[in-house]
């Protein structure tokens, strides 16, 4: 079993049975720092040894489609779903960005099984953050909803910053420059990583309650969306961006993952109307357990099969 | 030192920590000298269930803003916010009367 969702796992029954336990919110806060800029400098590190055109045709795609999504999943949000406009879109926007702690335990699932992904894989994963806040934010104002812009807060959000930031610096300093940053932002991730899935957990047991005032028809699409939505990704991967099968199931765990930090924050300033809860619930308390325990695993056989 | 005191108001604003940025412009614009901040934990037991805004995450953090400053001005101040935020922001705002040792200062 891997450590990380057995933390994980503690946590949501610590906070189902009302345990004292909790993670000051500086903590919380510096961990997340800690992970975005660690992902982005190894990604850096990575892409230091790789061609840059090598990367330009998968931005391209990823972009398009990271925009593309709230849009597919809108309608679907609007009628099957029944949400009110505002909600729609909120939810959407949700869906349409990304969660950098599923990649970063898809990552390191795949890792465990030897299987290589592309270098520049954070990048993609930068490049996912903001278009679909922006489409979100888009099909709300659309429909006359909305409230203060909010462009300039998505394009520096602290995600974007740190893994932008990452990726450059890593790839400017290369595997020497890093050679002294490994001890902290090497050796030490997957600990980390430990700690704030504890935490995670934590704050997903605190939300399942909220699920049953956001309904089963929320409930079903949060299930729903991201098991389509990886397939799509994988897809996409193999045949239209022509990524290895690693690479293509890391893309389809990003396709199908949903932000549950940036995209509420910048929803909630954007489309005020929207009610907050129906978001980051599915997102957090839904899809990213359903991502941890059956999408991964499930997207890593159908990758490795194609 | 003078120690005279002299009535101001107090406004304390209880709101959702993503409104911080939004209310201090307000407060800049609408004339108060200064203010305070801090994060504070709270939540409500209404009858649709309780909710608890005390996780992590800038959607569930919740600051708490103090501003002295003459009655005309808190009032403004009060308005303005009930008015842009109210209706789908979590906001409480709150006036009481201080006594003050430096009027100059709000």
């Amino acid at each position: 079993m891997d450590p990380l969702i057995l933390l994980f796992a503690l946590g949501v029954v610590a906070r189902l049975a009302r345990s004292d336990l909790r993670f000051p919110e500086p903590i919380y806060e510096a961990l997340s720092i800690y992970l975005l800029l660690a992902i982005g400098l190894k990604g850096g590190v990575a892409l230091s040894q790789e061609p840059l055109l090598n990367v330009a045709w998968p931005a391209v795609v990823t972009i398009a489609l990271s925009f593309a999504l709230p849009f597919v999943l809108f309608p679907v949000l609007r009628h099957l779903v029944r949400l009110v406009r505002a909600d729609a879109a909120s939810v959407a926007a949700h869906y349409g960005s990304v969660s950098v702690v599923t990649f970063a335990i898809a990552a390191a699932y795949l890792d465990r099984r030897g299987i290589s992904t592309e270098s520049f894989m954070p990048v993609l994963l930068a490049l996912m953050e903001a278009p679909g806040i922006i489409a979100g934010v888009m099909l709300a104002r659309a429909g006359g909803a909305g409230g203060a812009p909010v462009m300039r807060e998505v394009m520096v959000n602290k995600g974007i910053v740190l893994l932008a930031g990452g990726i450059i610096i890593g790839a400017v300093i290369g595997v020497d420059g890093f050679a002294s940053l490994k001890p902290l932002f090497g050796d030490l991730f997957r600990g980390v990583l430990a700690l704030f899935l504890l935490e995670l957990g934590l704050v997903v047991g605190g939300r399942l309650p909220d699920l049953r005032r956001a309904g089963h028809r929320l409930v079903v699409f949060a299930l729903a969306a991201p098991l389509l939505l990886g397939v799509a990704g994988l897809a996409c991967g193999i045949w239209i961006i022509g990524l290895t099968p690693g690479g293509a199931t890391l893309f389809a765990v990003l396709v199908a993952s949903a932000s549950y930090i940036a995209a509420p924050a910048a929803m909630r300033m954007a489309v005020p109307e929207a009610n907050p809860a129906l978001g980051i619930s599915a997102a957090l308390a839904v899809t990213f357990p359903f991502n941890v325990f059956v999408n991964i695993p499930l997207l890593t056989i159908l990758g490795s099969a194609s | 030192m003078n120690t005279q005191t002299h009535i101001r108001c107090q406004l304390t604003i209880i709101a959702e920590f993503v409104l911080e940025a939004r209310l201090m412009a307000l407060l800049a614009r609408l004339g108060a000298h200064g203010y305070t901040v801090h994060e504070v934990r709270g939540g409500s037991f209404s009858s649709e269930g309780a909710r608890h805004r005390e996780g992590v995450g800038e959607t569930d953090r919740t600051i708490e803003m103090k501003i002295i400053c003459e009655r005309a001005i808190a009032e403004t101040i009060a308005q303005q916010v009930l008015d842009e935020f109210a209706q789908h922001f979590s906001v409480r705002v709150m006036l009481a009367e201080v006594e003050v040792f430096r009027p100059g200062k709000y």
